[in-house]
């Protein structure tokens, strides 16, 4: 581990400055993947900036149902929130069901979304890795890698996004609030917020050298629309996704499906939107057939490996059930 | 005149629980040893060859940086029997995290930092770090862990299994395992002059340790002093010294003061020893009734090229049913590998979760209530060396586990039990682990002040020994137990055993009842009058374990599960387990329970989650953290039950106890896997568990 400064800022100005002008200064809030990357030598950054004291850490519910959460908030806080509870149950499930109770109390929510693979090369400085150090290849495709990515992928990288709280946000459109180091702000869809590795798997988002997370805002949830997010793991708790399903069905009263949201945890290089699967079952009623159908749809461009083939049937069966439970649900 | 109460067979509460749930306890790497250094290993990155050239001048103009050590600049130990032990004494590379060199700093910080700024130049040979079945370096081991034959063979099995109307071939593998001890791998080694040692260590064995180290550093007896008054968990990790123990004390010696090393959560996985994998073929001839005519068990294992250590895999089924014809081997690979070692019931857990796998199956194939077939197959003295077992109650095991369980009804048939999404099962198996006991010494001493105090080098590593020892003292001294001061964790205390193989109570217990014995009957001929000094008695067992008769001495039990799979994502969750077990008479039922329950969530864990992945590319574990590394979390573990018979056995110790250490965690597993079988109509015979593994078979049905 590199010994190195550390700066608790108080003004983002002065942090985004510090953090722009040197691709060695990072900023630091939770600092719960962070500094466990720190003390492997996956990443050695000379300086810290602590954003923690900076004004972004409040939940903000809107008139319209929507709302804008804080990149400060911790996990447990926004998970507890009683109007995240009652309108955007499917990430409240989503942050209980990742991390443990005291990882989530200092985890952050722009934190979050930033969380680096936990792919097993990737944290192994003595093994190649295209992630860590571009060019060096990638250990996991001939490797471990069936808690990795099918879809997505690409020659140079397996890797997937560890992150269920994302995958939640992804379902409900969420947009990310980003203040430049100018001082501007500009927002990004979060289904547009990271990038597919193609031949650069080292570059992760569409962030900016100094670009600093500010919120999350997620738009009012569909009328009338139920949500649910299911997540399929190892063990029952402390353990990433295998496979995680976040649905938001909105149906009409004749079981035609108005609106369908999917968010796919554990299969994509990132929180996997699956559009192909909602443009088939939307304004449909759904069957057990069609569900199946539009989720294999979904999986078609998926470049599979031989240890993590097994998700995609298991995605397709969640993905079945959790919307059938859903629409289901909405009909009693 | 006051009556004391025996205290033997109480439910006392642990004598240091309030220092460890405090925080006062101290364990190895938190003695407040002055002006100590810091020690990182820095470990090898290739599987295979030899350090050519080492550059070390940036890690040296560190400030606080002190020395970096490496082949060339330690002191040269005496050969030993435990080649993984002679750190740092040539260039040489046999495994991928093998210890090249080591930074000795100020702060733990700045040995790490500068372990990081050492270049090493490797020479690379070729490595073979995958165990494949065919290989032709395979071979049997003359003798295996334990002592135990590496092969035993009676009648013919071949031509029985041939003749047997029913027949059961089946393979089973069981991956390698970590302990992953709460408290990982630490010591500090302070050196008085070049002839006296002290080592703080996370220890199970204390005066072993000492031994071994005071031979390797040519020392006297005596001259190396362990201290581990606490240790965080062992499960046979800590039997024996690992690296990290051998360089903090070649480390503390070439520097001149005091080191510390402590193993980090990832460099414990290849430092300090694994649970072997395991390839396991099972062949089960039976007649129509259930009864065996044949078992063939064939156990395939692997070490490092360093040591031929081999796994007594197979020696459960030597003792578990009767059979004419039986053949029960050993075969082992040496790899380019970390070298393998004790794991909780190393040989027992793997060997009987395919043994009771097997039987399960055989039992579907019979048409038979599992739990009759093995009643069928009891054996009557010890099916391989003929002799009387001490004492046998697997099958009042079963019949009072099954009653407690609610096993009565069950509805042989796999697949029909659905709750919702839920597919429900339910399962059995058995589970036998040797009562072992090896001698021992310990002192008991009357103190002028009053109280007595008993000295004995055992270690609690969580086990309750301390408390249990105390326990036995009392009763032997006629003294409440709060007159007795149990002191524990200390080499200079004599020889004794490890905290290991379930024998530590039985061996240690014997020597503290001996001594305290003796101790009461000197008192006794005083009439109560003390000297001045006080008044001292030994324990010395030696005669005593040698003298005993011949006797096949085993701890036997029943398990039962009851386990849900979600018949979407194939997930499994175990409701229940209930253990019933007879082991001999328990001196303290809380903390036996708490040892037996911890064994079978260790089991649980074994079936449904502990997985350390080859990498052969690399030569070590592609996972190496808890993050990885999966152990059951509190969510996965529910009713867990304990329970066990009264037994009397005169041919163990003065106690009359067997150890539960290990107990609790054979047959776990096969009796989840057998229950995840019942439930879905999936028999997984690779363990672990997984999601995929029960959704192949089900998408196969």
């Amino acid at each position: 581990m590199k010994p190195f400064a550390y700066e608790r800022a108080t003004d983002p100005g002065a942090a985004a400055t510090l953090v722009a002008d040197s691709t060695e200064t990072v900023y630091l809030a939770g600092g719960t993947n962070l500094v466990d990357l720190m003390k492997l030598g996956v990443t050695e950054p000379a300086m810290l900036v602590d954003i923690t004291g900076l004004p972004y850490d409040t939940i903000e519910h809107r008139p319209d149902g929507g709302v804008l959460i804080g990149a400060l908030v911790p996990g447990s806080r926004l998970a507890g929130d009683p109007g995240i509870r009652e309108r955007f149950p499917a990430l409240a499930e989503a942050l209980l069901s990742g991390a443990s109770g005291q990882l989530r109390t200092v985890a952050t929510t722009g934190g979050n979304l930033l969380q680096r693979t936990r792919c097993v090369y990737f944290q192994d400085v003595t093994k190649p890795c295209n992630k860590r150090r571009p060019g060096t290849g990638c250990s996991a495709i001939q490797g471990l890698h069936r808690d990795l990515a099918v879809l997505g992928t690409s020659d140079s990288c397996v890797a997937g996004h560890p992150s269920d709280m994302a995958v939640a946000m992804a379902a409900l459109d969420a947009v990310v609030h980003l203040r430049r180091v100018n001082g501007s702000t500009r927002t990004v869809s979060l289904n547009e917020f990271y990038l597919l590795p193609g031949d650069t798997p080292d570059r992760e988002t569409v962030l900016q050298p100094g670009d600093l997370i500010t919120g999350v805002e997620l738009p009012p949830p569909p009328e009338g629309a139920a949500m649910s997010y299911r997540k399929v793991r190892d063990r029952w708790s402390y353990a990433f996704a295998l496979v995680s399903v976040a649905a938001v069905a909105a149906t009409d009263t004749d079981g035609t499906l108005r609106e369908i949201r999917l968010g796919l945890g554990g299969v994509g290089v990132r929180p996997w939107r699956a559009r192909e699967a909602e443009r088939l079952l939307t304004g449909r009623r759904p069957t057990e057939e069609s569900l199946r159908e539009a989720a294999r749809a979904e999986f078609a461009p998926a470049r599979p490996l031989p240890q993590n083939a097994f998700k995609i049937d298991l995605a397709v069966d969640v993905i079945t059930s959790a919307v059938r439970d859903l629409v289901g649900g909405q009909r009693r | 005149m006051t009556t004391i109460q025996r205290t033997v067979g109480a439910e006392v509460a642990r004598v240091e629980g309030r220092e460890k749930v405090t925080g006062t306890a101290l364990y190895a790497y938190e003695y407040p040893v002055p002006d100590a250094l810091y020690a990182w290993a820095i470990q090898s990155t290739i599987p295979r060859g030899r350090v050519r050239a080492l550059d070390t001048a940036a890690a040296l103009a560190l400030p606080g940086v002190v020395a970096v050590l490496d082949s060339h600049n330690v002191f040269r130990l005496r050969p030993t029997d435990a080649p993984e032990l002679a750190v740092l004494q040539s260039p040489d590379i046999a495994h991928r995290g093998q210890i090249v060199a080591a930074v000795v700093a100020d702060t733990y910080e700045t040995a790490r930092q500068a372990a990081a700024a050492v270049r090493i130049e490797y020479d690379v040979d070729d490595h073979d770090s995958e165990l494949m079945d065919g290989d032709p370096r395979i071979f049997v081991p003359e003798t295996v862990n334990g002592g135990h034959p590496g092969l035993m063979e009676k009648g013919d099995v071949e031509a029985a299994l041939a003749a047997a109307p029913v027949v059961l071939d089946v393979t089973y593998t069981t991956p390698p395992e970590h302990t992953s001890t709460m408290e990982p791998h630490a010591t500090i080694a302070v050196w008085d002059g070049d002839d006296s040692l002290t080592l703080y260590n996370g220890d199970q064995g204390p005066w072993m340790t000492a031994d071994r180290l005071a031979a390797m550093f040519g020392l006297p007896e005596g001259a190396v002093r362990v201290v581990a008054d606490h240790t965080g968990g062992g499960f046979g990790s800590k039997a024996v010294p690992r690296p990290p123990t051998v360089l903090a004390a070649l480390a503390a010696r070439a520097v001149g003061r005091p080191v510390k090393v402590a193993a980090t959560r990832q460099q414990m996985f290849t430092m300090v020893s694994y649970r072997t994998p395991t390839l396991q073929r099972i062949r089960l001839g039976a007649e129509r009734t259930g009864k065996l005519t044949a078992i063939w068990h064939d156990a395939l294992q692997q070490s490092s090229t360093l040591t031929p250590y081999c796994e007594q895999t197979v020696t459960p089924t030597r003792v578990m049913y009767a059979a004419r014809h039986r053949r029960t081997v050993h075969r082992l690979a040496q790899l380019d590998v970390p070298t393998p070692s004790w794991m909780r019931a190393p040989g027992e857990a793997p060997g009987m979760f395919a043994l009771e796998s097997a039987m399960d199956e055989l039992a579907v194939e019979l048409g038979m209530d599992p739990i009759e077939l093995r009643v069928v197959n009891e054996p009557s003295v010890d099916p391989e060396t003929g002799h009387p077992f001490s004492s046998r109650n697997l099958v009042a095991c079963l019949r009072e586990g099954a009653a407690r369980f609610g096993w009565a009804g069950r509805d042989p048939a796999p697949g029909r039990r659905r709750e919702g999404n839920w597919l429900v099962g339910t399962g059995v198996a058995a589970g036998n682990y040797p009562a072992l006991t090896r001698p021992s010494t310990a002192t008991a001493r009357a103190e002028p002040a009053g109280g007595f105090t008993v000295r004995i080098a055992a270690s609690d590593i969580g086990t309750g020994a301390r408390t249990a020892l105390t326990q036995v003292a009392a009763d032997e001294l006629g003294v409440e137990i709060d007159r007795v001061t149990l002191d524990i964790g200390r080499s200079a205390y004599g020889q004794a055993p490890w905290a290991g193989g379930s024998m530590g109570l039985s061996s240690w217990g014997w020597a503290v009842a001996k001594a305290c014995r003796a101790l009461a009957k000197r008192l006794d001929e005083l009439s109560g009058a003390l000297p001045p000094g006080g008044l001292e008695a030994q324990g010395d067992t030696t005669e005593d374990v040698e003298a005993r008769g011949a006797f096949s001495r085993h701890a036997f039990g029943a398990q039962f599960a009851e386990v849900r799979v979600d018949a979407v994502t194939g997930q499994v969750r175990v409701d229940r387990l209930l253990g019933m077990f007879a082991a001999g008479r328990i001196i303290n039922p809380r903390t036996a329970r708490s040892q037996l329950r911890g064994g079978m969530c260790m089991g649980l864990s074994t079936a449904l989650y502990e997985n350390l992945e080859t990498d052969p590319r690399f030569g070590d574990f592609a996972n190496h953290d808890l993050a990885t590394y999966h152990i059951a979390a509190h969510a996965d573990v529910r009713d867990v039950q304990a329970h066990w018979l009264e037994e009397d056995d005169d041919e163990l110790n003065p106690m009359g106890s067997k150890g539960v250490g290990e107990l609790g965690i054979v047959g776990t597993a096969a009796a989840i896997a057998n229950a995840v079988y019942h439930a879905t109509g999936v028999r997984v015979r690779d363990l672990p568990i997984t999601v995929e593994r029960v959704r192949a078979g089900l998408s196969a049905r």
